[in-house]
Formats: structure tokens, sequence, C-alpha cells
């Protein structure tokens, strides 16, 4: 009786929290070159080795090797290097300025900027994109003023949702980005809808998708993994694994045993696992999805193992729940960084270029936020009208939203 | 007796009930080693383990549909869903499982879980944190839905919903978490140490599910609210200096006719007050029950103040929010009526 075999709840655990040493040693990584790079018509089940494995192309040298080195021009690089930098900068700068309690609410990406700026830049402009929160990179490859996001932002008088929305949950239909949701996950199975679109259509354009791995446990993402496999959607699906979802840590959505990317053949969807701070690899694995979608292969499973480097929001933080120090400790380091000793490898690049470009995107973004707040910020100048509430419900505003919107006016005299 | 925000009241209950039944068990996303993104769990993991105080993956699906599971096989799960404004990816297990389990298996099966969720705007959340969802749940039969207006209630009323043998929707007003607030967002932050119902017993206690309280007697006028709006009602009767009766709902569903038909038939006008959208909102159903029951002895038509039928907006949430002067213009309205 004494030893007869009991079952036990299993709670994963995270190798630490405040006070702890950081410690990345569960992270399954490969050095850069180890993996091949298959034809994009490859079986999805033949994608295990590559969704449990790691795609890195810069190596600890600074320089790009193995068969997903993307081989792109100098100037694709130092583009992408003056998006993440902007990326950034934007993000630091939006920070402060909701700590000077000029904005109410922020999220920033850093540490991920490679992800939706490689990404982006992989893509063709025709291609739609379903963002999640931390993708502001998109918007900067595809050229929204920042004016426009700032003005978001602040909720004036030229935000683009009228005031109605949270900052940080944009939408650009011109740009083909997809409008944000506060309801993680919902965007996964709607982006592979698009895909299906354009496929009955017979159009050639693919969609992407993101979302954090805490998210990944939601339903819909099972949802939009099963109709991209059953439709053979013409879609990118991508996981942002970057570790943490709010306090709980990657194991707690899933990731203990297995990866992520491993998800994609269960459901028969080709599974990639790539190094998410690795500009070149992000961009060759995007490349090497879309090129399959358009061709016919269908989904791609997409994960890109990353670090959420700041706070989830303003709202929050983080030394409550993980050790200081992890960051700097953090085995996949900077993607920033990482291109900019590449492109300095290459000889392409300096520390004075990096510096002035630093200068430059600086004075840009604070020439921005000049402009925005023009507009008004949360607090003073310029105003929304509070007619606009009632607008966009419907496409016409039926007779009971008449009503309350001449009550409201009523009320405010 | 102590001194307790709505937070620690909240926190004090799930301890209670925690350290009492060790069927009781807390879940939900950053429930446990942070102890929830409002702190309402906090400590509770340190103190009960890991077996009871879970941090569950991101799914309000898998997240109700667990706790039923869990409930069937003896538990008595606090779930919670950290904002009721992403409680529906679980609405499915909520209304066609957790709802009708009892009813569908003869009573042989049934599901006590409460699903704790912070509702209600005045937080600048704009249309994805600051929803009052009562009404959706009102309409499914099978749930208790309830909603406190302050700590001591929110203490005993969560207590007898972890005892309660049936489903409780638990909604918490996450503007009053601080303090109790009067709808005027310009005025300084009042703490619930200065309000009489800040005042919470330390041990186990209960506050009736199905039991409104009236908060302020009078005669002219009955106010029906719930939640904050009971504290914004409070002070709009106050600024027109005329005797209302102010009854706090607490509980939703099942309502309390007795005690609101009873007040609406003496003062003859009753203005309902939430802050949830006016179309197809809870106020409509207790407008038609007072009209069923007291339609001979009412002096006016039975006014409803409540949120615009729009999604809650960031940049409008004071011209959103039914503040003291909607409720103020609406009791006037029918306090002139004759
Ligand atoms: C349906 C739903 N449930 C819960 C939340 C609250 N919430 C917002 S972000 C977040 C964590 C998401 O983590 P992850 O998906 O890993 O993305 P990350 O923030 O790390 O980029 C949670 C729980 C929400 N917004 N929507």
């Amino acid at each position: 009786m004494a030893n007869r075999p009991r079952t036990r709840l299993h709670v994963p655990q995270p190798p630490a929290r405040p006070g702890d040493r950081a410690d990345f040693s569960y992270l399954k990584l490969q050095p850069a070159g180890a993996q091949p790079r298959p034809d994009v018509k490859v079986s999805a089940l033949a994608t295990p080795p590559l969704a449990t494995g790691l795609v890195r192309v810069l190596d600890d040298e600074h320089r790009a090797v193995g068969e997903w080195h993307p081989h792109l021009e100098p100037e694709v690089l130092q583009a992408g290097l003056r998006h993440m930098l902007l990326t950034r900068i934007f993000d630091e700068r939006m920070q402060r300025t909701q700590r000077q309690g000029r904005i109410s609410f922020y999220m920033r990406s850093l540490g991920e900027e490679a992800v939706s700026v490689a990404q982006a830049m992989a893509l063709r402009p025709g291609d739609m994109l379903f963002p999640s929160y931390r993708n502001q990179g998109l918007y900067m490859v595809r050229g929204r003023p920042l004016v426009d996001l700032m003005c978001q932002l602040l909720s004036n008088t030229r935000d683009m949702c009228k005031g109605r929305q949270l900052p940080v949950m944009y939408h650009w239909r011109k740009g083909n980005i997809f409008s944000i949701s506060g309801n993680l996950a919902t965007q996964f199975p709607q982006a592979v809808g698009w895909a299906m679109a354009a496929a009955i259509k017979g159009e050639d354009h693919v969609a992407s998708t993101w979302i954090g791995e805490g998210s990944s446990a939601e339903g819909d993402f099972h949802a939009g993994m099963v109709f991209a496999e059953v439709y053979q959607a013409p879609v990118l699906l991508n996981i942002v694994n970057n570790q943490w979802a709010i306090s709980t840590f990657q194991g707690t959505a899933g990731g203990e045993k297995s990866t992520f990317a491993a998800r994609g053949p269960g459901y028969g969807v080709a599974g990639i696992r790539v190094d998410g701070n690795d500009f070149l690899a992000v961009h060759a694995v995007t490349q090497w999805a879309a090129e399959r979608a358009r061709k016919g292969g269908g989904p791609t499973l997409i994960e890109h193992v990353t670090y959420r480097a700041s706070a989830h929001s303003t709202s929050d933080d983080p030394s409550r729940y993980r050790p200081k120090d992890e960051y700097e400790r953090w085995p996949l380091g900077d993607p920033v960084q990482r291109l900019k000793m590449h492109l300095i490898a290459l000889g392409k690049w300096s520390e004075d270029r990096h510096a002035a470009l630093a200068r430059e995107l600086e004075e840009e973004v604070a020439a921005a936020w000049r402009e925005a707040t023009q507009h008004g910020t949360l607090t003073e100048g310029p105003r929304l009208d509070p007619d606009l509430m009632f607008e966009d419900v419907f496409k016409e505003m039926p007779q009971h939203l008449l009503r309350q919107r001449e009550q409201l006016r009523a009320e405010r005299g | 007796m102590a001194r307790m925000n709505m937070i620690q009241a909240l926190n004090s209950a799930m301890d209670v009930m925690l350290g009492r039944d060790p069927g009781v068990v807390v879940l939900g996303e950053d429930v446990g080693y942070f102890g929830g993104v409002f702190r309402t769990t906090d400590g509770l993991q340190r103190k009960y383990g890991e077996h009871r105080v879970l941090d569950s993956p991101i799914s309000e699906l898998g997240i109700v549909g667990t706790s039923i599971g869990m409930a069937v096989n003896g538990l008595r799960p606090v779930a919670e869903i950290q904002f009721a404004d992403y409680i529906y990816p679980g609405y499915d297990q909520i209304v066609s499982e957790l709802a009708r389990l009892r009813y569908r298996s003869a009573g042989d099966f049934y599901a006590p879980v409460t699903i704790r969720t912070p509702c209600g705007g005045g937080i600048r959340g704009g249309q994805t944190h600051s929803q009052s969802p009562e009404a959706i749940f009102a309409h499914v039969c099978g749930v208790k839905v309830v909603m406190p207006s302050n700590p001591h209630d929110a203490k005993g009323l969560l207590i007898a919903a972890i005892e309660d043998d049936d489903p409780v929707i638990f909604l918490e007003p996450k503007r009053l978490y601080n303090g109790p607030f009067d709808g005027d967002p310009a005025k300084p932050a009042v703490p619930w140490s200065s309000h009489p119902r800040g005042e919470v017993p330390e041990g186990h206690y209960t506050v009736p599910i199905g039991k409104a309280q009236v908060v302020q007697a009078g005669r002219d006028v009955t106010v029906v609210a719930y939640g904050t709006m009971v504290h914004v009602a409070e002070a709009a009767a106050r600024s027109l200096d005329i005797d209302a009766e102010i009854i706090d709902l607490r509980t939703i569903a099942p309502l309390d006719t007795d005690t609101l038909c009873e007040s609406v038939c003496r003062t003859g006008r009753c203005l309902i007050v939430h802050e949830a959208t006016r179309f197809g909102g809870f106020g409509g159903e207790i407008s038609a029950t007072i009209q069923e029951q007291c339609f001979w002895h009412l002096q006016a038509p039975i006014g409803r103040v409540a949120g615009w039928d729009t999604p809650y907006p960031h940049a409008f949430e004071w011209e959103y929010f039914p503040g003291q002067k909607r409720v103020a213009m609406a009791l006037k309205a029918i306090m002139s009526a004759s």
C-alpha cells in the first residue's frame, strides 16, 4: 500500500524568480548554420527537425553562415537596422511620455524588434498583416508617418481611431495592417480567413499574423491551425515566444516539454523555430514561408525565440516576478546590436555612423512628437468632438443612438 | 473588524475559504506567483501552495472548462478572468455547460464554480478593460450573478458564492477597488478607510446572495443601482436634496423583487441606474418587474440611466460614464412628472 503510485499535479516552474540568478539552461539552442534549408514545398510532416531545432544565421563572430543565409544587399541590412532602431527610439520616447502623463498607456517591443522588422521587409506590400500589440516595427517598415501613430496614442483630434481605442491599438487599411484587438489571439483565425479569401480569389497575396506564446493557449490558436491546414491557406502563423506572458513563463503556456513550433507538424502544418533576435534568420525563414504559401505549399507555423526585455506594459512591474538581470544573460543577445556588428564586420557600417543614425532618429521622433501634440493630448489642447462616440457603431446611426447623442449634447449643456 | 479596501476584502474571503475548505482552489491568469494583475490573490499561493493557487495558461475557455471538471470531481474552484472583457472565450462553457449541468443531469452532476472578474470603467481602460456584461449572464438560467459595491459586501458575498452549490459569476467593479467613487473624476480619490463599509470582519461571514440592501431610506423616489452606480446615485440624490430611497441590488440574478417592489410601491417613482449599455441591459428586466408589480402605485414612468449603446470609448470616458449629472437630470424628470 505504502508504495502505491499516486497521481500528482505537475505545476511548471520558471528557472528563476526575483533574487535568483537568471538561468536559461532550459533553452534548446543550436549553432548558426546548423539547420539545413529544405525545399519550400517540403511536406509538413518532414519539418519536425526544423520545428525543434533553431534556425540561426549570425554566428558569434558576426558572420552570416549556413544554408539559411539570405544574402541580402548591405542597403537592405542598413534599412533593417534603421527600422529597428527607429522602433526602439520611438518606444523609449513614448514610454517617457506615458510617465509624464501625456498618454494613458504604452507597450514597448524592446528586444523583439527583429521579428516585426525583418518579417515586414521579407513580405510584399500587398500581403496582409494581422499583428498583436507588440508589432510596431511593422508600421516602421511600411512607412506609416510617426505623427499618425502618436496621434493615436494621444487620442487627439487626428487619432485614426477617433478616440475609441486604447493606445497602441493601431490599424492601417491602406498599409494592409489589420486593426489590433485588445482581446488576445483573435487575429489568428482571422488571418487564416483572409488568406483563404486570397486563395478563393486566386490572388498571390499571403497573410501573416502574430501572437505571443502565452496567447497561443487560447482556443483561437487551435481553430486557426485547423482551418489553415484543412484549406492549405497561404498564411504565416507566428508565435513570438518572448519567454514571458505578463508574470507567467513560457512553460505555463505549454513550452516546457515541447517547442511551440513543434505544434505545427502535429496539425499537418510546417513548423520552424527561429532565433528571433537574428535579423537575417527571421528574414530568411519568412521568405521561405511566404514562398511556400505563394506556391501553394500551404501555411507555416513559425516560433520566434526572443525575450521581452521591457515590462509587459506601462502598468506592469516585472521585478516582481523575474530576475532583474535576465535580459543581460539572455543567450540570443540584442537584435539591433547583432545586426549592427554584422554590418560593421562586412565593412558597411561603423560606430560613428550608428551614433549619427541614432541622433537623427531621435530628432525625427522628437519632431514628430512636437507636431502630434499640436493636435491635442489627453489632457491639453484641442479635443475630439464627443459626438464621434456614436458614429461607426453601425454604418448608419440608428434612432436610439441619434437620441442618445442628443441626450449627451443636452447633458453637456 | 479591520479596515480593508475591496481588493483586501476579496483576498481575505479567498484566504478564509482556502483555510477552511481543502477543496477550494484558486486559478486564473497571473493569479499565483504574482498575485493577480490587481493583486487580489496576493500572498495566497505562498500560503496555500502551488496546487491550490494555480497560474493558468491564457485560455478563458480552459479556465472555465477545467473549473467545471474540478468541481464535478469535488473541488470548489474560484476562477479569475483577468477582465470581464475577456470572459467571452469561456462563454460557451458557462452558458451551455456550467449553467445547465445540474438541470440536464437531473441534479446528479453540478459544478460549484465561482468566476470572479473585474468589470466596469472609469480607469481609462478603453473598450477592452471597461465592460459591464452582467446582463448577458443574467439572461442565462442556472448561473447566479453578483456585483458588490463595497468591501464589506464583497467579502461576505464572495464567501457565500464559494459556499454556494450553484455557479456564481462574481463581478467586481474595478473602479471601486481602492475607494468609493461618486462619478466625479476631478475630485481627489477617497480611500475605503474613510467609508463605513470599509469596515470588514476578519474571519468568516456571509452576505446572502439574492438579497438587495436599502443603503439609504427615503420617501420620494426609489433609485435602483448596483456596483459603482450605487455611489454615483447617492451623490446625485444628495446634490438634488430629494428624499430618495437607494437600493443596492448586490445580486443581479436571482433578483430580490420583494425589496424592490415594496420600495417602489411605497415611493411611487423609480429610477434604475447601471453602467452597462442600455439596450437589452438589465435595467429593462428591473423595469418590467416593477411595472408588473407596482403599476397601480406608479406616479411617473420608470426611468433608466445607463451607458450609451456604444463600445466604451477611450477618449470620451467621462462623456460615456453615467455620472452624477445624467442621474440627476433623470431624477429631476421623474420628480417633476405627475
Ligand atoms: C482574451 C484575453 N485574455 C486575457 C487578456 C489579458 N492579457 C493581456 S496581454 C496578456 C499576456 C499575453 O502574453 P503573450 O501572449 O505571451 O504576449 P506578450 O505580451 O508576451 O507579447 C494577458 C493575459 C487579454 N488581453 N485577452
